[in-house]
C-alpha cells in the first residue's frame, strides 16, 4: 500500500514538496551512512584520503614525481587532492544517479511526486561530502605551511558548472539504465577510463601531444585543472578553459531534460 | 460539476521485440520498432462530489492502471483526467517506505511526499501513531516489522488528513481483520462527512456496504455500471464467462434487473415458494416453514447436476445459501429431456425485508467450473413479522431472556 497526492495545487506547493522531499532524503541518507557506523563521517573522508595517501606515496617517493615550478614535497598531495576532491564528487553523482531511477522504483511506481527531485538529492548528497572532504584538505594544507589564497572561493561557480554537468549525465544514463540494464555495468568501466583520462594523478604536461589531445577534449579536464589552480597556485580558475565547458554543460543538460521528458512515462511503465 | 471526470482515456503499452530494439528506438526517436498493447480502451466516467464508486474486474482488466493513471503516477497515451481537490491513494500492496528507517522518520519523508509540512506531520503524529497501533515499533526500522504493521502504518499516514478523493486500491483487503474492521470505519468516516471514494476490491461484500455506484472494467473497456448489485451480478456472471457462456441481463417487471448465465445443458425451468399447505406465496411471516421448489429439464445429457439457492437481503449481501451437493443429493447421468424437481424445505427464520433468490445449476460444488444455468433473482420475496415481537436484523435467533437481581458478589462474571 501507499500513498499519492495529484492534488492540483500551484507551483510553490510543488516546491516546497521537491524541498521537504530533497531535504528529508539528505539528511536521511546521511543518517544511514555516518549514524549507523562506529566512526560516522571520518567514513566521508577517509576513503578519498586513503586514495590521496596512496598515489602520494607511490608517485613522489617511489616513482619521485615532481610538479614542473613546485619544489614543495607536499605540492604534489595538494595537486592529488585537488583533483581528487572534484572527481570523487563527480563520480558519485554519475555512479549513483545512473541508479536512481531503479533503486527507487518501488516509491515511483506508487508515488505521484516530481521524479526529477532524485537526482538533486544525490547531487545534495554528493556536495555534503564534497564539504567534509574540502575542509580536510584546508585543514591538512594548512598543516603542511601551504598558504591558500581567497581564489579558493572561486570553488563555488566550479562546484555549480561541475555538478550541472555530472547532473545531465546522471540523469540521462538513469532513465537509460531504467531501459536497458547494462548501462550500470558500462558506468563504472567508463568511469575507470575518464578518471586516468583526467590529468587528476599527472600533470597534463607529461602527456605525449596525441593523448594530451584526448585529454583537452574531456570536460572534466578544465574543471579540474580549475581546482589545481586555485589550491595549488592560489590562481584563478581559467575562465576561458571553463567557457566551452559550460557549452557542453548546457547542451547535456537539454539533451538529458529532453531525453527525461519524452521517457519519463515509459520509464514508470517499465519498472 | 464533476470532482472526477475521466474522458476517453486510453492506455497503451509498448512491446519491445528486443532491448536491441528498444535502444534503437530509445536512440532515434522517430524510429518506431514496438508494437503496442492496449490495457485501457477508451475508458469515460463522472464522478460527483461525495459519490463512492467501486471499480471491479478480472485481474488484468485494467483496474490498477485505471487508478494509476486517475493518481497521476503513470500517464495516459490518451484522454483526459481532471481531479479536483486534496488527493489520497493506497494502492496495491508493499510501501514506499525505507526499510533502515524507524518507522517515524519514514512517517516524515512519505509524509513530505505527499504534501504535508513538517509541522503538519508533527501534530498529526500522535494521532498516526494512535491509529496504527504499532505501539514503540514506531522508533525501530521498518525492516523489523511484519508486513501487517507496515500496512497499519502507511494507512493511518494517507488517511491522517481527510481527503476530498480518496482512491483505495485492494488496500480493504490487507492487514488482520480488526484493523480492517477499523480502517472501513475511517473510510465509512470520511465517507459521511463527504469525501468521494473510488475503490478497486474483490471484496463484493466491501463495495455493496460503501459504494453508490460499481463500474465493471473487461478487457480494458467499460462492460457495465449502474447500481452495486446489478453490476456485481454481472461480473460474478463474467466469472464463469470463461467457458463460453452467455450472460444476458433484463429487466423485471418490477424495474429491477436480472442476471442469467450458463451453458445452457441443463435449464431451470420455474421456481416458486410455497407455504405449508403447498400454495404459491411471494409474503412469509418470520419463522414459519415455507419450500423452495425447482423445477429443471437437462436439454443435453450431462455427467452430474447440482442445484442451489442463495439467499440475498434488499443491499445484495448473501443470507443463506447452499446446493444439493453440500445436502449430499446430486443428481448423476441425466439425459437429454430428463426433468427434475428440487424442493428445498426450511423455516423463514429470517429478519423482516425483501429478499431475493438466485439460482445456480452446475456440475460441481461451485458454478466457476461448469455452469449450465445461473439465474439472479430468480424469485423475490418479503418476510414479514406479525406474529412474534419486533427484532433488528436478518438472522432470527430463539433468544430467550431471564433477569435476576444479583449481590456485588457475584456481579463479575468475568471473573468466574
Amino acid at each position: 500500500m501507499s500513498f499519492v497526492d495529484v492534488s492540483n495545487t500551484g507551483t510553490v506547493d510543488q516546491l516546497r514538496r521537491g524541498y521537504g522531499f530533497v531535504s528529508s532524503s539528505v539528511t536521511r541518507e546521511f543518517n544511514v551512512k555516518y549514524k549507523t557506523s562506529v566512526l560516522g563521517a571520518l567514513w566521508a573522508v577517509l576513503n578519498p584520503m586513503a586514495l590521496v595517501f596512496i598515489y602520494t606515496i607511490v608517485f613522489t617517493h617511489l616513482m619521485k614525481a615532481r610538479l614542473p615550478g613546485v619544489s614543495d614535497v607536499f605540492g604534489y598531495g595538494i595537486y592529488l587532492c585537488a583533483g581528487i576532491l572534484c572527481w570523487s564528487c563527480f563520480s558519485e553523482v554519475v555512479s549513483r544517479g545512473q541508479n536512481i531511477f531503479i533503486e527507487n522504483a518501488n516509491i515511483i511506481k506508487k508515488l505521484s511526486f516530481p521524479k526529477l527531485c532524485l537526482p538533486v538529492v544525490v547531487g545534495a548528497g554528493a556536495v555534503i561530502s564534497f564539504v567534509v572532504l574540502l575542509g580536510v584538505i584546508i585543514v591538512f594544507a594548512l598543516m603542511s605551511g601551504f598558504s591558500l589564497g581567497f581564489e579558493l572561493l572561486f570553488i563555488v561557480p566550479v562546484l555549480l558548472l561541475q555538478l550541472l554537468l555530472s547532473l545531465s549525465i546522471a540523469l540521462f544514463l538513469g532513465v537509460l539504465n531504467v531501459f536497458i540494464r547494462d548501462v550500470g555495468q558500462l558506468t563504472g568501466v567508463v568511469l575507470q577510463f575518464w578518471f586516468w583520462l583526467t590529468p587528476i594523478v599527472y600533470p597534463v604536461s607529461i602527456l605525449p601531444p596525441e593523448i594530451r589531445t584526448l585529454v583537452d577534449l574531456n570536460p572534466l579536464t578544465a574543471i579540474v585543472s580549475s581546482y589545481q589552480n586555485m589550491f595549488l597556485y592560489s590562481r584563478a580558475p581559467d575562465w576561458g578553459s571553463l567557457l566551452p565547458v559550460a557549452l557542453i554543460t548546457l547542451l547535456f543538460m537539454f539533451v538529458a531534460l529532453s531525453f527525461y521528458k519524452r521517457n519519463s512515462t515509459d520509464m514508470v511503465d517499465s519498472l | 460539476m464533476s470532482f472526477l471526470s475521466v474522458k476517453n482515456i486510453c492506455k497503451e503499452y509498448k512491446i519491445y521485440p528486443s532491448k536491441w530494439a528498444r535502444l534503437k528506438s530509445l536512440m532515434f526517436p522517430g524510429v518506431k520498432t514496438h508494437s503496442v498493447k492496449r490495457v485501457l480502451d477508451d475508458i469515460s466516467f463522472e464522478i460527483s462530489p461525495g459519490e463512492s464508486v467501486g471499480i471491479v474486474g478480472i485481474n488484468g482488466a485494467g483496474k490498477s492502471t485505471l487508478l494509476k493513471i486517475i493518481s497521476n503516477i503513470t500517464n495516459q497515451t490518451s484522454g483526459e483526467v481532471v481531479v479536483e481537490g486534496r488527493v489520497a491513494a493506497l494502492l496495491e500492496l508493499g510501501m514506499g517506505f525505507h526499510p533502515d528507517f524507524t518507522g517515524r522518520a519514514n512517517l516524515y519523508m512519505s509524509g513530505q511526499l505527499i504534501g504535508l509540512s513538517r509541522g503538519e506531520i508533527d501534530r498529526l503524529m500522535p494521532s498516526i501513531e494512535d491509529f496504527s497501533e504499532i505501539g514503540s515499533y514506531i522508533d525501530q526500522p521498518v525492516r523489523t516489522y511484519s508486513s501487517g504493521m507496515q500496512v497499519r502504518l502507511a494507512f493511518s499516514l494517507a488517511t491522517a488528513v481527510r481527503p476530498d478523493l480518496l482512491i483505495v486500491d485492494e488496500a480493504l483487503s490487507v492487514g488482520d481483520a480488526y484493523f480492517q474492521h477499523k480502517s472501513f470505519e475511517r473510510i465509512r468516516e470520511f465517507r459521511a462527512k463527504g469525501t468521494t471514494l473510488l475503490i478497486v476490491s474483490h471484496n463484493r461484500a466491501a463495495i455493496q456496504a460503501i459504494c453508490d455506484r460499481a463500474i465493471l472494467l473487461s478487457g480494458g473497456k467499460i462492460v457495465s455500471q449502474g447500481k452495486p448489485d446489478i453490476v456485481l451480478d454481472f461480473y460474478s456472471a463474467l466469472l464463469a464467462e470463461r467457458q463460453q457462456e452467455l450472460i444476458s441481463q433484463r429487466t423485471l417487471a418490477d424495474g429491477s434487473i436480472q442476471t442469467t448465465s450458463g451453458t445452457g445443458e441443463v435449464e431451470i425451468s420455474s421456481v416458486v415458494l410455497q407455504n405449508e399447505s403447498g400454495s404459491r406465496v411471494d409474503v412469509v411471516e418470520v419463522g414459519t416453514p415455507v419450500s423452495l421448489v425447482v423445477d429443471v429439464l437437462a436439454v443435453q445429457p450431462v455427467s452430474r447436476l447440482v442445484l442451489g439457492f442463495l439467499i440475498k437481503d434488499s443491499l445484495g449481501q448473501p443470507v443463506y445459501g447452499i446446493n444439493t451437493h453440500r445436502l449430499d443429493k446430486p443428481v448423476d447421468d441425466l439425459c437429454a429431456g430428463d426433468r427434475y424437481r428440487f424442493r428445498f424445505e426450511f423455516p423463514a427464520s429470517i429478519g423482516k425485508g425483501n429478499y431475493s433468490v438466485s439460482l445456480s445449476a452446475s456440475r460441481l460444488d461451485s458454478h466457476l467450473d461448469k455452469n449450465y444455468h445461473w439465474i439472479d433473482r430468480a424469485l423475490i420475496f418479503s418476510v414479514i413479522n406479525t406474529r412474534l415481537c419486533d427484532f433488528v436484523g436478518v438472522a432470527m435467533l430463539d433468544v430467550d431472556s431471564s433477569v435476576e437481581k444479583v449481590s456485588a458478589i457475584d456481579a463479575s462474571l468475568s471473573e468466574a
